[in-house]
């Protein structure tokens, strides 16, 4: 019997080490500290010049403060003064004086001058990296900067190259690219020319409600408060965003209590969550849109009525309530909720008798059309959908499967007759999307430019194109969203690229947990009103 | 068979193998001499195979860096970069040289611990490998731990007892070890010992209480935690590990069991043993002093791979487990065309294959009498 020792001890050990476990107390989060779990492997730079991605733009909105921003109390009443008390516009509307706020200081000790924040606006221009081009489409270039952006003691004078709308300009000056960086301190640390970018991809130097505590990479973020915050010190002493990859993972740890937030919780895992009386639901509209873009290069699609007919073969409600629920709410502007100018209007509706009556008032009873979507199972689902509904009017859709980089190389290729897809905007001005849904000023093949109107090879007419661009000139703001108002209208009506979803930000958490901003469909996430009750 | 089985059998039988005592002295000096000349040249061959291993390893993570059809100046400098900061970055990279002078500065540069910066993560890549490494390797360290002391005892059992029900267990266990997708078996347990009995701790490598707590030596929290001599860290993240570590040693259980039970069948079919037992040694003996040490060198090499796979990273439990290792960190970079990391990582697991392959040709020399 000798030979069972082995057997023995082994349930000897995990006997023991099942013991030295034993008491699991039960895990609560610490008042003082807020955890989050979220997918954060996007994060590739910590540099508000840099960093363009969803989960950097999260940290470093928390970090640094800009000239103007919003309050995440009261994101409707749109931009406010932030480190810029006030701010004039010139008579010609080309140049814009800040007044900087007095007595602030970065948490290096340093007093934020209006010299760091010229420097800032500088250093992003020149340092070029992606989200530049939110300053540079003002006029401001490598080389013109330094005389366009210049300081005199307190004051900051913006120069630009046209009298652009100031709502379009402050909008832009809100977003991360903008934010003020300590001048002294990056310079101490910078290499070469890098401007410090080497140094500030992986620490932070603001102004912020809170600085970078620790970041590792695919890991977490922790950030430490800032007691001498100008606002006001944030209610966490600390907040720790955690990645967890799976949603069932961040499931298990909001029951455990191991965690306040569950940020990408599938509606599967919302659904799971509702019944428990700890727990509680966050929505928040939020940029995105899922829309649908009808090549114009396809003979069947150019016709108007095939155009309109589609718009009443998408079961908006349909989706919105199975496989979409919680996570998309139907909407059919591009201009997403939240954003100055949106339109309210939902017109069309899942009918495909009408949809049909369209087509064959216009003799046309079948027809064949090809689609090529990202291999995900909401994709799919929405194509399916629209597969079927396509069918019962006569026309067969053939849907292809692909990875996101082969749709995306096809689409800015020209070469996908029918996409579904989703767009991001970039900052929080509404010329970001109307740029690009609603202008296509040249049509040809080898224009080498990006907009979803080119892209689906649609001609924008030289009405709207004018239009989009004039919104963007006009000072007062009534005017400027009555404008947007109206493009969206005729948007509406002639367009072939037809919005059909906007993302809604769901997410799960602890029944104390208040005030929980990611910051709407115009910024990103804020933590320092976050408070535990 | 039978020779080895003398030299190791334990003082049964003839002693191990010794010079004839009728020797010259003079003979004996010389015979010590060759020997050692024969020993360093076996070192020096070694060590130049070993080399030669591991620059072959650097010739083809360097060309597949090459052929991906991934612009790696774009990954740099952007999409919307102007003409002239592309090449810039271009000459900066060293990409305008010839092929071979860009190789000898990668070798160069390795040599010296560069890997490069991750365009993922915007660290150094030695740096992120320095993170996510002891990760893994703790990982990958107890579930081999717990694969051998579980798996080997059960692959012996079952073949001594053959078609008891050890065995009929240990087929059972092994077949669905092989079958079960990780996946699913670490959210089952994650639900049961976490979710619901609270007896382990959740996602994650630690607390967030203890994270950052224990200072970091070998980036190992469990070894840290027992340098530091926090005996609340280290449970913390014992309580942590042993799920997923348990799930990882399952799977080289599996393995490890399977190729025991049939490497010891074929030894206790072997003549050597029949004479032991008709020689009236004990089962045990039989089974354990003879048989078993005969095994010893094969299943050291299948021990070996087994913790080399580990040590690749299973992509699956980390990510169930948001457990940063290695597995991860390359297929993330993969994804992202982050060849610097993708790169780095590879050459970093290909060395430690080398390693334990060196590891186990070190221990086949102690095992076996007749290797040395």
């Amino acid at each position: 019997m000798q030979n069972r020792f082995p057997l023995r001890a082994l349930l000897m050990a995990s006997a023991v080490s099942m013991a030295a476990l034993a008491p699991a107390a039960w895990a609560e989060t610490p008042a003082d500290t807020l955890v989050v779990a979220a997918q954060i492997d996007d994060i590739i730079s910590m540099d508000p010049a840099q960093s363009f991605e969803f989960s950097g733009q999260n940290v470093i909105n928390n970090l640094y403060d800009q000239l103007v921003d919003f309050d995440p109390m009261d994101m409707q009443a749109g931009i406010k003064p932030s480190l810029a008390e006030g701010w004039e516009v010139s008579e010609d509307g080309k140049t814009i004086t800040f007044t900087i706020r007095d007595g602030v200081t970065f948490q290096s000790g340093n007093p934020v001058r209006a010299e760091d924040a010229a420097w800032s606006l500088q250093r992003a221009v020149k340092l070029n990296k992606s989200p530049a081009f939110i300053l540079t489409q003002f006029g401001l270039t490598p080389e013109n900067v330094d005389q366009m952006v210049t300081f005199e003691g307190n004051r900051l004078t913006l120069t630009l190259d046209q009298p652009y709308a100031q709502s379009y300009v402050l909008n832009c000056l809100s977003a991360e690219v903008a934010s003020v960086v300590d001048k002294e301190t990056v310079m101490g640390h910078a290499e070469g020319e890098d401007f410090g970018n080497t140094w500030l991809s992986t620490n932070s130097a603001g102004s912020g409600p809170f600085s970078l505590g620790t970041w590792r990479p695919n890991e977490m973020v922790q950030f430490v408060a800032n007691a001498g915050y100008f606002q006001g010190a944030p209610a966490m002493a600390r907040v720790i965003v955690r990645h967890v990859q799976e949603s069932s993972a961040q499931r298990l740890l909001l029951e455990q209590g191991d965690i306040d937030v569950a940020w990408n919780l599938t509606p599967t895992d919302v659904d799971g969550i509702a019944g428990n009386d700890k727990l509680a639901t966050g929505n928040e509209p939020k940029g995105r849109i899922l829309y649908m873009g009808l090549s114009q290069k396809d003979p069947l699609l150019q016709n108007p009525a095939v155009i309109e007919a589609m718009k009443y073969l998408v079961d908006y409600s349909g989706m919105e309530q199975s496989f979409l629920k919680g996570q998309w709410k139907t909407h059919q502007n591009f201009l997403p909720e939240g954003y100055l100018g949106a339109a309210e209007e939902n017109p069309w509706s899942y009918d495909v008798e009408k949809a049909k009556k369209i087509l064959t008032d216009a003799g046309i009873t079948s027809g064949t059309v090809k689609t090529a979507i990202r291999d995900i199972p909401e994709y799919i689902n929405v194509a399916q959908t629209l597969q079927n509904a396509m069918a019962q009017a006569g026309l067969t859709l053939e849907i292809q499967q692909m990875t996101g980089a082969q749709v995306l190389d096809a689409y800015r290729a020209r070469q996908v007759p029918i996409f579904l897809g989703e767009w991001g905007p970039d900052y929080a001005d509404p010329n970001t999307n109307a740029s690009t849904f609603a202008y296509n000023p040249n049509n040809a093949d080898d224009a080498g430019i990006s907009q979803l109107a080119w892209r689906n090879s649609w001609a924008v007419p030289d009405a709207m194109n004018k239009a989009v661009v004039d919104a963007t000139l006009e000072g007062d703001t009534d005017k400027r969203v009555q404008m947007y108002l109206d493009i969206q209208k005729e948007y509406r009506e002639i367009a072939p690229i037809i919005p059909l979803f906007q993302k809604i930000e769901q997410v799960g958490m602890q029944k104390n947990v208040q005030n929980w901003r990611t910051g709407g469909a115009v910024s990103s996430a804020m933590y320092r009103q976050v408070t535990k009750e | 068979m039978s020779r080895a089985e003398t030299a190791s059998g334990g003082g049964q039988g003839q002693p191990p193998v010794t010079p004839p005592a009728n020797m010259p002295p003079e003979d004996a000096t010389s015979h010590r001499g060759a020997r050692f000349r024969k020993r360093a040249r076996s070192v020096g061959g070694l060590l130049l195979s070993l080399a030669l291993t591991l620059l072959g390893l650097l010739l083809v993570t360097f060309i597949i860096g090459r052929i991906m059809p991934i612009d790696p100046v774009l990954k740099v400098v952007g999409e919307r970069a102007s003409q002239a900061q592309y090449d810039a970055a271009y000459q900066a990279m060293g990409l305008d040289k010839p092929i071979w002078q860009q190789f000898l500065r990668y070798v160069a540069e390795v040599l010296q611990g560069d890997f490069g910066r991750s365009i993922s993560t915007g660290h150094p890549v030695a740096e992120d490998l320095k993170r996510v490494f002891p990760a893994t390797v703790e990982l990958a360290t107890l579930g081999t731990l717990i694969g051998v002391c579980v798996g080997v005892p059960l692959g012996v059992i079952a073949a001594a007892r053959r078609g008891g029900w050890v065995d009929q267990v240990a087929r059972v266990v092994a077949l669905v070890g092989y079958s079960m997708p990780i996946f699913w078996l670490g959210l089952m347990g994650l639900l049961l010992f976490y979710g619901m009995l609270g007896w382990i701790g959740g996602p994650g490598r630690q607390g967030i209480i203890y994270d950052g707590m224990v200072p970091t030596v070998t980036g190992m929290i469990l070894i840290d935690s027992l340098i530091a001599g926090d005996w609340g860290a280290f449970r913390d993240a014992f309580s942590h590990i042993v799920l997923p570590a348990s799930l990882l040693g399952y799977f080289s259980l599996a393995y490890i069991s399977r190729m025991t039970r049939s490497f010891m069948l074929e030894q206790l079919s072997a003549e050597y043993v029949t004479t032991a037992r008709v020689k009236g040694l004990s089962e045990t003996r039989v089974v354990w002093a003879h048989a078993f040490r005969n095994i010893l060198v094969p299943l050291v090499t299948v021990i070996a791979l087994s913790f080399g796979g580990l040590l690749e990273g299973s992509v699956l439990t980390e990510i169930v487990f948001s457990w940063p290792g290695i597995g991860q960190y390359i297929t993330k970079a993969l994804l992202a065309g982050d060849m610097n990391a993708v790169l780095g990582g590879t050459v970093l697991v290909g060395a430690c294959f080398v390693a334990l392959n060196l590891l186990s040709d070190v221990l086949y020399r102690f095992l076996d009498p007749r290797a040395s």
